[in-house]
């Protein structure tokens, strides 16, 4: 905790100096609220930011774990099949460098305004960073320890099962923090395509009515659950892959 | 035709080339339940003697026998313990030492009671619960030992297996690991800079030029067993270890 304690101090510091801003030059609350004022339009508009924030965390967690299904079946046939890792490969690459929010328009233009457009975007944003560090993981296996399994007549499906799967759950972890908080910003976006539920369109909604204590509010709300996603996947591999974190820690 | 017994291993006429020739024409034999340990300058080429044999690279020429007849897939035959002691960071202590059993589908309630014996016989079973990552280096080695042990294969191939431990707890694995031999019948090759260890725990001893490997000798070991650390001060065993130094 006490390493955090320069970053906390730092923060509050910001809010302080925000709020003696703002109250001393007299900045209208349309342009740029108080933290305090933003603080109590959210703690107003808690209802109404909780009724929203339903949707956009439901779609975040589909498009999500369906980007780790799509991800996990990837990244082993490539693993597996030395031509289909030869093939996808260039297009993994490339398909970075294409922000996907952009095919939003497209996919609404397709199936409409409801869950599958977002579903799909969101997964298709998380889909990359997880594919490639899983896949890099499977990569960068020690090929001493490969020798050994080897030596010992292990078959390919056991050197899959016991090193090549466990060697790189730090690695798909890594991707999956990412692609957690990827998830939320993707959620948030594809609803601006449209949607009658969600931060997305709370967000809009109150930038249009010039709510900008409100705007704010949701723009935290989104950030703490961007935060909450990372964390979480955090606990989990905390959970999952201990000996990872066990790394140089002294014995007892 | 005579009824001789066959050797265990065998190793004909073997040569490795990969940028240069880094084996050539090496022919060893080994007796069943023998100890035999093989010493040559670094880099010459003795682990890779030992990828070789275990099946890991192939070579450019010869043959290697087990119990008398040629065997191309060599994978899984020895217990083979590497230089370096890969543990897998993700297992545990025991769940490493189960390795073996594991590979070879062994029922894991067997496996452990095995595994647990192991580890308290060797002064390891209070890390039993721990991660590699945690322990010392000469404790990786230890682990790594005695995962090859419980590979269970009658025939292993140690690699420099007391390298990175300190004198005593040398000493007590030297005959910790003489006690298994003789309770489980191995045969047993190991490689080592130690001129001593070689000694005091070979029947034979081959010893290698450098690069590229060949056999300059096989000293002959006539010191009677069970031996006792006390045994290293003996005269026989002086004059051994004076006549390997004076081959290197
Ligand atoms: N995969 C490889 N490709 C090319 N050269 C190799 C390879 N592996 C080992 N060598 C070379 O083969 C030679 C023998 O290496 P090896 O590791 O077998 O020696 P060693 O006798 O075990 O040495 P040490 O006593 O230091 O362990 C070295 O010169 C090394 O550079
Ligand atoms: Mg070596």
């Amino acid at each position: 905790m006490k390493k955090y304690f320069l970053s906390f101090l730092t923060a509050v510091i910001s809010l302080f100096v925000w709020q003696i801003t703002v109250m001393g030059f007299n900045i209208e609350a349309w342009i740029l609220p108080s933290p305090s004022r933003i603080f109590v339009a959210f703690w107003q508009s808690r209802a109404l930011i909780f009724y929203h924030l339903i949707p956009t965390l439901i779609e975040a967690v589909i498009g999500l774990t369906g980007a780790v299904f799509i991800s996990i079946f990837i990244a082993i046939f490539m693993e597996r099949y030395y031509a289909f890792q030869k093939i996808i490969y260039p297009f993994l690459i490339i398909s970075q460098t294409i922000p996907f929010i952009i095919l939003a328009p497209l996919l609404t233009l397709w199936f409409g305004f409801g869950l599958p457009p977002k579903i799909i975007i969101i997964s298709l944003v998380c889909f990359f960073p997880i594919t490639i560090n899983l896949f890099d993981g499977f990569q960068g296996v020690d090929s001493s320890i490969l020798r050994l399994l080897t030596s010992m007549g292990a078959s390919q499906k056991q050197i899959f099962k016991l090193v090549k799967l466990p060697a790189s759950l730090p690695s798909f972890f890594s991707g999956l923090r990412i692609a957690s908080a990827y998830s939320i910003l993707g959620a948030v976006v594809s609803e601006w395509m449209g949607a009658d539920r969600g931060l997305g369109i709370l967000l809009i909604r109150s930038t249009k009515s010039y709510l900008t204590d409100r705007v704010f509010a949701v723009i935290g709300i989104i950030t703490l659950l961007s935060i909450f996603a990372v964390l979480l996947v955090e606990i989990i591999a905390r959970i999952l892959i201990p000996w990872h974190y066990y790394k140089l820690k002294i014995r007892k | 035709m005579t009824m001789k017994k066959a050797q265990k291993l065998e190793i004909k006429d073997l040569s490795v080339t990969f940028e240069s020739e880094i084996i050539k024409n090496i022919s060893l034999k080994v007796e069943d339940r023998e100890i035999i340990s093989i010493i040559g300058p670094s880099g010459c080429g003795k682990s890779t003697l030992f990828n070789v044999v275990s099946g890991i690279i192939k070579q450019n020429k010869g043959l290697i026998k087990i119990n008398g007849l040629e065997e191309k897939k060599r994978q899984g035959k020895f217990g083979y313990m590497f230089q370096e002691p890969l543990l897998f960071p993700w297992l545990k202590v025991l769940e490493n030492v189960m390795l073996g059993f594991e590979i070879k589908g062994i029922e894991k309630k067997q496996a452990k009671i095995e595994a647990v014996y192991l580890l308290k016989k060797f002064d390891l079973f209070e890390y039993a619960n721990l991660y590699p990552n945690s322990l010392s280096g000469g404790m990786k080695q230890k682990a790594a030992l005695l995962r090859t042990i419980a590979f269970n294969s009658d025939i292993l191939l140690l690699d420099e297996p007391f390298g990175l431990l300190d004198a005593i707890t040398r000493s007590n694995l030297h005959l910790y690991l003489l006690d298994i031999w003789k309770k489980l019948g191995l045969t047993i090759i190991f490689t080592t800079h130690d001129i001593r260890e070689a000694i005091f725990l070979s029947d034979r001893v081959y010893v290698l030029s450098k690069k590229p490997a060949t056999v300059i000798d096989c000293i002959k070991i006539n010191l009677s067993r069970p031996r006792k650390i006390s045994d290293q001060t003996s005269k026989k065993f002086v004059e051994l270890e004076k006549k390997i130094i004076s081959l290197l």
